[in-house]
């Protein structure tokens, strides 16, 4: 799963939000919580639903290979109880263009449990949906 | 046939059982609500294989409502999931036979491996309590298909099964067999998978468990096909319960397929914790923990080859098959590929020599076991494919090619090389009643008028024999079964002179209610109506092997037979006695007992009135009472056979397979009501079409079920089908008393390589001799677009 977005602000600032948990809770979508739980290490909990599964998730995110302001590596796993589970991790890289920032991501996610079980070949939609909302957020975020 | 009944042995009787299930008042499991019942949910593993690292109840716990919540810590005291059939391999090794604990003891194996029951007052809180229960999981590496599981640097799912291997069995003497390779003019060879298969019963599974505190029984209710053999090996192996304190009740059960035989985690559970709790306890699946907790079905990778003269008389069949076993042995899993499948290898045809070979595999998926055929469909499949691909290499016609090879009506009894005694069959009788009721001759006309339609037009001709009614006990014992193959039954006749059967044969759609009172009403010259056959309660049923291999009428039913035999015997000394005759002298016919050469007789009611009313009764020499109960232990294997005849039109635009007719011409033996044969070869034709067409069970490289629900998993729907051409011919089996072979399975034995040869003739302009189910649209579009014509 790649992507691609373009968002009107400088690179520095892109990146400072990035590694803001207070801009990622409120961008994500259905995130309820964020915090740093170390220097590289974030703890979220997260409202996700995937065709008939909804359920929270207590999401570990780990980044790794930083090179500010240009890139990261996220990695991330989250457990849904009785739903299951997600994982997964995504390569985030920041180039300039002009005075704005093009975004680019590179992500793969697993999932298991009744999640897999009912809803693996949504999860592909559910992912984009996701991604979508939340380079929205984060593009209007920067702006205002 | 009784010739005063119009209800007897051979009437189309419509099944009395379908008056209830029909208007939706059965009663099943989930329908008993016991005083007090308490609701269990169970935790599954969301990972195909991990370490538990911990288990964190405690939120859960303080949920109101919330009753207990149970580990495998609390069910320590009880030995694991036993294994019925021990199977072994080459140099006589045992099977390995890895413990297969009720909960997850530290390691789940499997998605949907139970790890924590939480029971509460209702079965929404036990749900929403559930979700607040947190496994906490190591993963670690899975072997999911077979043929990775035994390659080199497979993750382990035992560590007792070195390579993942449960046995490496044989069968044949793989030198001789070679030989006859050596010296062929023609070999055949085919590779192939059996595609897994997920039962879906109609009814999800489910369990109530009971304790009576004051007598301290324990009763299970639960959907089984076999309540006998789950008290037995629920009571002796897991739960050291005797018999004489445990009640298993197994009521209405909407369909099973095989996959309700087993002795399923869940049926201890209950148990066990309405003893702890001395509350009953119900546990109901949903359909996707069916779909995760249901033993699958098949799922065989096979390498076949078949030897050949020049005019195409087979010298020699070899067969290499990987198993799937799951991630533990289920009930009958090891018998399935071994002695339900490679005895099978001769089908109709005289092969001199074969040789099996089976390998066995754990693997991170969910137990398989036998389904619908067991076994036996898997042997047609790769028996029928690879004549298929001989008829094709040879340019032979493959209904010549398979007549040329059968068995002869004057060859029986016929001693198979893979240890098997047919003892009756006429394989060109069926095959010609197919050809004609198909009306093989008007093919090509058939086919043009579907090319004018721009469609493809395909035509499939198979043969198929099955074992049914295993088999002697001994015979089975020896060959690794842990369990008797009889069966029992007991006929009270009541005073006024209704008839109760009680019979071991569980009735979960076959209609058993209808056929077996039809049986003990003819024998019996009785109507139809005064007798009832009751089945499925351990506490009224003497004793029971259950339901499965097509074996209730074989088994179950001359159970059946011996019992009323003996009811006739006793009501002729009634008899005599009332009618001041010699024994000697009293016939039974049409329900009157008659002195031979008089006018003198007294009916069948008289005499029952008379032993429950003793007072003109010779006491001193006889019981009052009539009531008999009779074992039945079969003397051999009995054989259906049969040949199906499937033709298919395939939109090349689409790659949509259509069904444009399907024959099926059987010997089931002795008839006992048309009507629900013909209604259980729908049902097999249906489940074995859909095999080929639709159904076919996949994991991710994960472990993770894709086929997780009835949007990813294609189940047959009655417009998948056109109307089935159906009929019998009948050879008697030799060796029971009715003569009937039994007719459950075999639809869905015959109907798969029927589908997939149909498909290939439909394809042949494109160079397809082969592909592996099911045939779904993108397949066969593939198989069109990738073929020669269209390069």
């Amino acid at each position: 799963m790649t992507g691609e977005h373009r968002i009107p602000a400088s690179r520095d600032a892109v990146w400072e939000a990035l590694n803001d948990p207070e801009v990622l809770k409120a961008c994500i979508p259905g995130c309820d919580a964020l915090e740093m739980t170390g220097e590289n290490t974030m703890r979220a909990d997260m409202t996700a639903k995937v065709g008939p599964v909804k359920s929270r998730f207590k999401v570990n995110i780990t980044i790794e290979n930083q090179k500010p302001p240009e890139s990261y590596t996220l990695s991330g796993e989250g457990q849904g109880g009785a739903a299951g589970f997600a994982k997964g991790g995504a390569d985030v890289s920041l180039t300039e263009d002009g005075g704005e920032t093009v975004l680019k991501y590179t992500a793969n996610m697993q999932i298991g449990g009744k999640l897999a079980q009912v809803g693996s070949r949504l999860v592909q939609g559910t992912a984009n949906k996701l991604a979508g909302n939340f380079f929205t957020s984060f593009a209007d975020h920067l702006q205002t | 046939m009784n010739e005063m009944l119009d209800t007897g042995i051979g009437a189309a009787v419509r099944r009395r059982e379908d008056n209830r299930f029909l208007q939706g008042i059965g009663n099943y499991t989930d329908d008993i609500v016991l005083p007090g019942q308490t609701h269990a949910h169970i935790v599954r593993s969301p990972h195909a294989h991990a370490s538990i690292v911990g288990i964190d109840k405690a939120a859960a716990e303080k949920i109101e409502g919330v009753v207990a919540i149970l580990t495998a810590e609390d069910f320590a005291d009880y030995g694991g999931l036993p294994c019925g059939w021990q199977v072994n391999g080459k140099n006589d090794e045992p099977m390995k036979e890895p413990k297969h604990p009720i909960l997850a003891e530290g390691r789940v194996r499997h998605v949907g491996d139970p790890v924590v029951v939480v029971i509460a007052e209702t079965a929404d809180i036990a749900r929403d309590a559930s979700e607040k229960v947190s496994v906490s999981y190591k993963e670690l590496p899975s072997a999911i298909l077979v043929d990775d599981a035994v390659g080199a640097g497979a993750a382990a799912v035992h560590e007792e099964a070195p390579g993942n291997v449960c046995y490496d069995w044989e069968l044949g003497d793989k030198a001789v067999v070679d030989a006859a390779f050596k010296g062929a003019a023609h070999v055949a060879r085919l590779e192939l998978v059996n595609n897994r298969l997920i039962p879906n019963a109609m009814e999800p599974r489910a369990a109530i468990g009971d304790f009576n505190r004051g007598t301290g029984d324990h009763s299970l209710y639960t959907t089984s096909q076999n309540p006998h053999v789950i008290r037995l090996l629920m009571g002796a192996f897991v739960l050291n319960i005797p018999e004489h304190k445990l009640r298993v009740y197994a009521p209405d059960v909407g369909g099973g397929f095989g996959s309700k035989i087993y002795h399923y985690a869940e049926e201890a559970i209950v148990t066990v914790a309405a003893a702890k709790l001395a509350r009953p306890v119900k546990w109901v699946a949903d359909r996707s923990e069916s779909f995760i907790s249901d033993a699958h079905g098949r799922d065989h990778v096979t390498t076949v080859e078949l030897a050949l003269d020049k005019d195409g008389n087979f010298l020699g069949l070899r067969e290499t098959t990987l198993a799937n076993m799951g991630a533990y042995l289920s009930t009958f899993a090891p018998a399935v590929p071994t002695y339900l499948h490679g005895t099978l290898l001769a089908g109709n045809y005289v092969t001199p020599v074969i040789y099996c070979n089976v390998k066995a595999v754990f693997t991170n998926t969910v137990p398989v076991d036998a389904y619908r055929g067991a076994g036996r469909p898997e042997a047609t499949y790769l028996l029928e494919r690879i004549i298929d691909i001989a008829a094709h290499d040879l340019k032979m016609d493959p209904a010549e090619l398979r007549r040329r090879n059968f068995i002869k009506p004057d060859q029986f009894p016929y001693d198979t090389p893979v240890a098997l005694t047919y003892d009756i069959g006429d394989y060109e009788a069926t095959l010609d009643q197919a050809m004609q009721a198909s009306d093989y001759a008007g093919y090509a006309a058939r086919k043009a008028e579907s090319a004018k339609n721009g469609k493809l037009r395909g035509r499939g001709l198979i043969s198929y024999i099955e074992a049914c009614g295993i088999a002697p006990s001994n015979v089975a014992g020896a060959l690794g079964a842990r369990a008797g193959l009889y069966e029992a039954a007991t006929i009270r006749v009541n005073p006024t002179g209704s008839v109760s059967v009680l019979t071991g044969s569980h009735a979960h759609g076959q209609g058993h209610e209808t056929t077996f009172a039809q049986v003990v009403s003819d024998m019996l010259g009785i109507s139809y109506d005064s007798v009832d056959v009751i089945h499925g309660d351990t506490d009224k049923i003497p004793f029971g092997m259950g339901t499965y291999g097509s074996r209730s009428i074989a088994v179950g039913g001359a159970a059946i037979v011996g019992a009323v035999d003996k009811i006739i015997n006793k009501g002729r000394r009634i008899a005599a006695h009332l009618m001041e005759a010699s024994e000697a002298d009293v016939v039974f016919e049409n329900g009157e007992f008659k002195v031979m050469g008089t006018d003198k007789q007294v009916g069948f009611g008289d005499v029952a009135l008379t032993a429950y009313v003793p007072h003109n009764y010779p006491l001193e020499t006889l019981e009052p009472g009539l009531e008999e109960t009779a074992f039945y232990d079969p003397k051999n294997f009995t054989y259906p056979a049969g040949c199906h005849i499937c033709e298919v039109e395939i939109d090349p635009e689409t790659g949509v397979v259509e069904i444009a007719s399907f024959t099926a011409a059987d010997d089931f033996g002795r008839i006992i009501n048309p009507m629900v044969v013909e209604g259980q070869v729908h049902g097999g034709l249906v489940q074995g079409i859909g095999q080929a067409l639709l159904e076919g069970c996949v994991y991710d490289d994960n472990g993770q079920l894709l086929t997780g629900s009835f949007m990813d998993y294609c189940m047959p729907r009655a417009d998948d089908f056109p109307n089935f051409v159906v009929s019998t011919n009948v050879t008697e089996c030799t060796h029971n008393p009715l003569g009937v072979k039994g007719c459950g399975e075999a639809g869905a034995i015959g109907s798969p390589p029927a589908v997939v040869s149909a498909i290939c003739d439909a394809l042949s302009e494109y160079g397809v001799t082969h592909f592996d189910m099911p045939a779904t649209p993108s397949k066969v579009w593939s198989l069109i677009h990738g073929g020669k014509k269209a390069a």
